[in-house]
């Protein structure tokens, strides 16, 4: 089995290994855990769309949310009528849990491949922009949408969001990307992000490449959303705003634009400074903001990029 | 009048130039030639202080120039055409030639600088109030050059200023430097791929080979070198 | 019409400094909106030891909080830009976006995160023109507004120091071999376009009485689309994209379409980066290989 593959396997097991320990965890550090297995989720697929393939996405948050609530819909309105009035077994409970993440995942993968086919034409600040400015839209239209809440949000969701599920998500998505990345298909991330117009001329399709990774971030972003509603059990359009984008944007930067490890450190790290800094709540903000430029100016490559930083001249 | 001493400058990893001295005379065309990626922009871009060197030094009129911004070294009286022209497009040819003038704050001397660029380059004179970017490629290479003469300059870098022009222009802008350099006795510094044209304007020459210099000495000698014929002159 | 005229105005000082900045650094700088904001904060308290309801307690209010903002600005360019320079789009952009965060928490924490109420700095009137009424507030905005946009205009088609701004958008390097300081350019491009931002930001409280360190990033965020939709870089297309984003806003506002206003801007820019991303004015360039 290749090294992949057998990751993947022991991650798995790791993962049910910890869920069949969970009772004997403080429910505090579950809930951190839980936190950085989705935060891994999301920057990890955003760093295929910003960090392989070289294009700068600002609305990670909006394809999250569009997960968040299909996911929702799916348990909250379908669940009663396939389980019964009972509720179903524990494995029918879950595998309508399945169904509702990946049902979120597909709707973010299409609501990306709209968003991607008109907008992959531009480049840097643009595209960010354009991006951004998709996220916001989907923000204002979830709020004006009643059927799922309004700005109130969706409330009572079951909890079904465990620790097997996320960290079997965060593996599942660190093991799509990489072995996407490594596939030969997948070298014209790399190509595209080196050089746009030399990777058309050898012959790639650099605009379907874009598209493939930006539907394949949006569908992990959705899954990420699934998770994450049915972990809080309440979603409101306010949670999935810019400033989660930047979020996500930031853990990707930190860990070095193309670095799935640095990464996954990343959003650990940036999952827990906010409890670290739960003491001085009153400067938090003030000095996250604050470490965020100083982290750019003194390590513009990212915190966890070890590699050589060969310059372009 | 210019020394450059063990110059060393590098991309990232990748070295331009490794460690060339030479000395300008006060007065004197002298041409730096060589093939193309041979280093020769490399090191007027470093003299103008656009590039930073990593070891070796510059001077000019006597004092250190090497690590001081580009607007200091103009205002010392070395200017530089850059290759490919750079004049601002969008700005009027008035508006490029004032600019040149930036660090002058003598307004009798802007005014005969000007003159003095317009007895040179009497084309410009006709398209003052237009855009540079509308100027033909032999125009705004008048205008490069003329923008830099508004600097005052004691000594002038020319950077390919031959690049896309037609054969004919090529003769009229080469005549025009002579005359800067014989009329305002401005010392000037020409880098050149076409290295018959500039051997046969220039007092000294300076042949780089891949960041290093290869050959150097009077320019009728080197035209006459069997070697340097071999590989640059075209047999 | 006149709401959506004094709004515009407003989009358009924001925007000037938006276009400025990215004329001559090629970068958004996402903190502009909250310069808006310390805009506000330094007139609201200058206001308190300048007599209210006069022509000239109003005009120093506006005048010192444009002069406390240049000073940000350029600080802001100085600290965290300046040692960014060449560095990749990404980083500049999460930089500005950090000093963005920074000036909003920092205003959370000196300013309070309650709203304030704005004290009338100029006298309160409303003028009858005809049918339309107009307050004097309105007028002042407007006033103001093309006050500052005829001085700028001078300063960047007639002067020297605007000449040189309009050579180093166009070419840095060019400019530093004719001897341009490019720095003092760029700084003295923060400092106008900051200085703006706060007269923006003075004038929108006086129209929307009261202030908060958020305030600034929605009407920011449209002053931007607003320098988009004239073309980026392009200073008499941000005016103008200003305006128009104002005067739109203001009718769906006033429509039954108003809880989407905050997504019409946004639309607008999608609209305008798909089909004409070098904007109204703008001039499309095709990108060099």
């Amino acid at each position: 089995m290749p090294r992949p593959h057998l990751a993947l396997l022991a991650a798995l097991l790791a993962a049910s290994g910890v869920f069949a320990l969970s009772d004997r965890i403080d429910p505090y550090y579950l809930d951190v855990l839980v936190g950085i297995g989705i935060n891994i989720i999301l920057a990890v697929s955003l760093n295929l769309v910003n960090g392989y393939t070289g294009q700068f996405s600002l609305g990670h948050a909006g394809f999250m949310s569009v997960g968040a609530y299909l996911s929702a819909a799916v348990t909250l309105f379908l669940g009663p009528q396939l389980l019964g009035a009972g509720g179903g077994t524990a494995l029918a409970q879950n595998a309508l849990f399945l169904a509702a993440l990946v049902a979120g995942g597909l709707s973010a993968a299409f609501a990306g491949l709209l968003v991607g086919v008109p907008s992959l034409r531009l480049k840097g600040d643009y595209l960010a922009l354009v991006t951004l400015g998709f996220g916001e839209i989907i923000r204002v239209l979830i709020q004006n949408f009643e059927p799922l809440g309004g700005a109130l949000g969706l409330n009572g969701i079951p909890a079904s969001t465990n620790i097997f599920w996320v960290l079997a998500g965060a593996a599942l998505t660190v093991f799509t990307v990489t072995c996407l990345v490594r596939s030969t298909y997948g070298r014209g991330f790399l190509a595209v992000k080196d050089d746009e117009i030399a990777a058309e001329a050898v012959g790639l399709d650099t605009t379907r490449y874009k598209i493939v990774a930006f539907v394949v971030g949006a569908f992990f972003a959705g899954i990420a959303g699934g998770l994450y509603g049915h972990f809080k059990q309440t979603i409101s359009p306010g949670g999935f705003d810019f400033n989660r984008s930047i979020e996500i944007v930031v853990m990707v930067i930190l860990g070095g634009m193309g670095n799935t490890v640095g990464v996954v450190l990343a959003a650990i790290l940036l999952t827990l400074l906010p409890e670290v800094l739960r003491p001085v709540a009153e400067y938090r903000m003030i000095l996250y903001s604050f470490l965020l430029i100083v982290l750019m100016i003194a390590r513009p490559q990212g915190l966890f990029n070890f590699r050589f930083d060969k310059s372009k001249s | 009048m210019l020394t450059v001493t063990d110059l060393s400058v590098s991309y990232g990893a990748i070295s331009a130039l490794g460690g060339i001295s030479f000395t300008i005379r006060p007065g004197s065309i002298a041409t730096l030639i060589g093939a193309n990626g041979a280093g020769k922009t490399t090191t007027l871009r470093t003299i103008s202080g656009l590039l930073r060197a990593k070891s070796g030094r510059v001077t000019f009129g006597g004092a250190d120039i090497t690590k001081l911004p580009p607007h200091q070294i103009v205002a010392r009286g070395l200017c530089h055409v850059p290759e490919g022209r750079m004049i601002f497009s969008n700005l009027t040819v008035d508006e490029n030639l004032a600019m040149g003038a930036y660090l002058q704050k003598d307004k009798e001397r802007i005014a005969r600088d000007r003159d003095y660029v317009f007895s040179v380059f009497p084309r410009l004179k006709e398209r003052l109030a237009q855009q540079a970017g509308t100027l033909s490629g032999g125009e705004q290479q008048m205008l490069a050059i003329g923008r830099a003469l508004m600097g005052g300059p004691k000594l002038l870098m020319l950077d390919e200023p031959s690049l896309g022009l037609a054969p004919k222009l090529i003769s009229t802008i080469f005549e025009k430097i002579v005359e800067i350099n014989r009329s305002h006795g401005i010392t000037i510094l020409l880098v050149e791929q076409n290295a018959n044209l500039a051997l046969e304007i220039s007092h000294d020459a300076f042949v780089l080979e891949t960041g290093r210099l290869v050959m150097q000495g009077k320019s009728p000698e080197l035209r006459a070198n069997p070697e340097l014929k071999a590989a640059y002159l075209g047999g | 019409m006149i709401n959506g005229i004094s709004l515009g105005a407003i989009f358009a000082l924001i925007a000037l400094g938006y276009t400025m900045v990215y004329g001559v650094l090629r970068f958004i700088n996402f903190a502009h909106s909250d310069v808006f904001m310390v805009g506000a904060y330094a007139g609201y308290f200058i206001g308190q030891h300048v007599p209210e309801h006069t022509v000239w307690g109003g005009t120093l209010a506006l005048v010192g909080s444009m002069a406390v903002c240049a000073l940000l600005g350029i600080l802001m360019e100085r600290l965290a830009y300046r040692p960014l320079r060449g560095a990749p789009t990404l980083n500049v952009l999460i930089t500005a976006i950090g000093m963005s965060l920074l000036l909003q928490n920092l205003g959370q924490y000196f300013f309070g995160a309650t709203p304030r109420p704005y004290p009338e700095l100029f006298p309160v009137a409303n003028y009858a023109f005809g049918g339309l009424v107009v307050s004097s507030s309105q007028l002042a905005v407007i006033g103001v507004t093309a006050g500052l946009l005829v001085v700028l205009r001078f300063v960047v088609l007639k002067t020297k120091i605007g000449t040189a701004m309009r050579a180093v958008s166009l070419n840095p390097k060019a400019a530093s071999l004719v001897g341009i300081n490019i720095n003092v350019v760029i700084s003295f491009t923060f400092g106008l376009g900051s200085a703006l931002a706060a007269a923006g930001g003075v004038l929108y409280a006086l129209n929307y009485p009261s202030i908060d360190p958020l305030m600034g990033v929605l009407p920011g965020l449209k002053a931007f689309v607003a320098a988009v939709l004239g073309g980026i870089g392009n200073i008499p297309g941000a005016a103008l994209g200003g305006l128009l984003l104002g005067v739109v806003e203001t009718f769906v506002n006033g429509s039954e379409w108003s809880t989407y206003k905050d997504a019409i801007a946004f639309a607008v820019l999608i609209v305008i980066l798909l089909f004409r991303p070098a904007g109204l004015l703008g001039k499309s360039t095709v990108e060099k290989v």
